[in-house]
């Protein structure tokens, strides 16, 4: 039997309106009212206009924005905990929008599991009681769970801690419960709202470092809401920017860095350091002559930071950049790169000047 | 300008004839259905019957070691368990054992009662706005109402004796275990029930795995306050005929028995003082995985 292959996230057309009578204003925001027109004559409000996300199957997704920009709303229609006033969500092919009441709760036991700014773990339970949690919801007995539920919190760091109550961890320690709580559902879609906005810099970098390892292993389709450009840069294969409910841009992180929409995604990423985002090949000039063949080369892909790291021993002169077949596609230099790292986040400032 | 001075007020024979009507009509009511209401509770008769069966016929000694293990189990403090022997011991040597025996049947034949009923209403409550909004004013005369004026209609439909003295008791003692059922549940965190949510929990096993736990504190606050509302009824339930320290008070009151009334006062707040600590410490002991907060 062919294993089904999990379908990847489609939302289309979205809308959200709070308030009401929600219904009765979509059309006159599809034609063109503006937020702040809803909220005044109508009392109603705006959480999400017109919302395009394809979000393909193992990939992590990030969806940035400031607080009010309607993130959390967003991400909370993936799994229905907030229902959308317009437009479709389709996980794996299925539109889960139609969906009647039970249908929607064996969706959420078996293809979403979701991770919380503030952890909401249960305070009752012990590390591994909130663990089995998802899977209980399952129905599962409790001895396939604990062993499913151990594996996780193995994986995740916290080995000996079974028995402890949440208010006995430290906050990255909680996270660490709730992310193993979401990934012992085993479940492809994993859903994580602001996870890490309430950790403090060390540790979130930390959690980021968890889930990136662990992505590798389980490609899980991962949706990360994050209010940090930088966790947003490290994190995401691709990310969308939010704001006041709209998306602004989507792209990889190149695209983000070096192609920003407008002011606004300009301003934010003004404070970024480049050398850890954008790609030697961003930089590079492309072939004309075929490369001197004995000069050191660096693949496509690797940062600048990285390449500046690896390349601070080789001789000066042109260094040639090779795509992931060895093939030859550009040459760029060490001035050139560390050139790259400063005087684009000047252009940067240029621009808005 | 005698209408401002005195207030106007319904025709005298009208009154007389309306306050009749109603009179008439319970009392017809009483004589076609009393029976049938009567053998409606006899269950719960026999339940009053055995349960004070069980602690007067069982010798003391056993009856004192059961309520100090129940004491120790429940608040695993010894100092508590304690308490409770001397204030048991105090209660023998000065010959109110049986009478207390016979109260503290009735009160936990009460709380049993109050918790079997007031914990559904109180879940159903929380859930709906509605419910609510008509259970509240309920509550709220039931706990105004001077206790002797509801004590009319149920002699007169039960006649005197235990289950009429249990239902002015548990209509007294009830309302703060459903109100408190009520906010516990809706006092929960609602990231936590959200998270329930998003795992895919029905309400039923958001009922039993998140909010009740998480409402138990609360909730045993509410059968702590239900505990100590039906030791306050004892006398007036004593004046239906029900068994135990009140009677005893009762004859002190019209006889002028100083000593025996503060006795059998001085028992009541003691047993009071039992419950009151064992079911407090309980509720404590829920909570202990809230306070070990990470340093």
């Amino acid at each position: 039997m062919a294993e089904h292959v999990f379908g990847g996230i489609r939302i289309r057309n979205l809308y959200k309106i709070f308030g009401p009578d929600a219904a009765a204003h979509i059309d006159a925001v599809r034609n063109g009212l503006t937020k702040a027109e809803l909220n005044e004559k109508y009392g109603h409000v705006l959480g999400l206009r017109d919302i395009n996300i394809e979000m393909p199957s193992g990939s992590i997704q990030v969806i940035m924005g400031l607080s009010g920009s309607g993130k959390s709303t967003l991400i909370r229609h993936i799994n229905r905990l907030i229902d959308p006033t317009a437009g479709e969500v389709l996980v794996d092919g299925v539109d889960i929008v139609g969906m009647n009441e039970k249908d929607l709760r064996e969706f959420r036991r078996h293809q979403t599991a979701m991770v919380f700014q503030k952890f909401a773990l249960l305070p009752h339970r012990s590390v591994l009681d909130n663990t089995i949690f998802g899977l209980e919801i399952q129905g599962l007995s409790r001895q396939q769970s604990v062993d499913t539920a151990m594996r996780w919190l193995e994986r995740v760091g916290l080995k000996g801690f079974e028995k402890k109550y949440p208010n006995q961890l430290s906050g990255g320690m909680q996270q660490r419960v709730g992310l193993a709580r979401a990934l012992s559902n085993d479940a492809p879609v994993l859903l994580m709202d602001e996870a890490y906005s309430a950790l403090d810099p060390l540790i979130r970098t930390d959690m980021q470092t968890v889930l990136l390892d662990l992505q590798k292993e389980i490609r899980k389709t991962v949706v990360f809401i994050t209010h940090d450009l930088d966790e947003a840069l490290r994190l995401g294969d691709q990310i969308a920017i939010l704001r006041d409910g709209e998306v602004i841009q989507q792209g990889t992180s190149q695209d983000i860095v070096l192609r920003p929409a407008d002011d606004y995604v300009a301003n934010f990423v003004r404070e970024v350091n480049r050398g850890r985002v954008v790609h030697v090949e961003a930089v590079m000039r492309p072939l004309d002559a075929p490369p001197a063949a004995d000069r050191p080369t660096i693949t496509s892909g690797v940062t600048i930071e990285d390449a500046l790291r690896i390349l601070a021993t080789a001789p000066d002169g042109d260094i040639t950049v090779v795509d992931t077949t060895a093939k030859p596609i550009g040459t760029v230099t060490f001035r050139q790169l560390a050139n790259a790292m400063v005087s684009t986040r000047e252009t940067g400032q240029n621009a808005k000047a | 300008m005698d209408w401002f001075f005195k207030f106007p007020h319904m025709d005298d024979a009208a009154l007389r004839a309306l306050k009749k009507t109603i009179d008439e009509g319970f009392r017809g009511f009483t004589r076609a259905y009393g029976d049938t209401i009567e053998s409606l509770f006899t269950p719960l008769q026999h339940f009053l019957i055995y349960a004070e069966r069980f602690t007067t016929k069982t010798p003391w000694p056993i009856i004192t070691l059961i309520i100090l293990a129940i004491a120790w189990a429940a608040t695993r403090n010894l100092r508590i368990v304690a308490g409770c022997l001397v204030t048991l011991l105090l209660i023998g040597y000065f010959d109110m054992w049986d009478d207390t025996m016979r109260t503290i049947s009735m009160i936990f034949v009460c709380t049993v009662l109050s918790i079997a009923i007031g914990l559904p209403i109180g879940i159903l409550m929380s859930r709906n706005d509605k419910v609510q909004k008509i259970v509240n004013p309920i509550l709220d005369v039931m706990q105004t109402m001077p206790s002797f004026v509801y004590l009319i209609p149920v002699v007169m439909l039960l006649g005197i004796g235990k289950v009429p003295g249990l239902i002015a008791v548990v209509i007294y003692a009830i309302p703060p275990m459903i109100r408190l059922t009520n906010l516990g549940i809706r006092l929960v965190d609602r990231d936590v029930l959200e998270a329930a949510d998003a795992f895919g929990a029905d309400s039923r096993q958001k009922l039993f795995k998140v909010q009740l736990p998480l409402a138990l504190p609360t909730i045993m606050a509410g059968i702590n306050q239900t505990i100590m509302m039906a030791l306050a009824m004892v006398v007036i339930a004593s004046m239906i005929g029900v068994q135990g320290l009140g009677q005893p008070v009762l004859k002190a009151i019209a006889n002028q028995y100083f000593t025996l009334g503060i006795f059998n006062g001085l028992a009541i707040v003691g047993i009071a003082i039992i419950f009151d600590r064992v079911s407090q410490a309980y509720g404590h002991r829920l909570q202990k995985h809230r306070e070990i907060v990470h340093g």
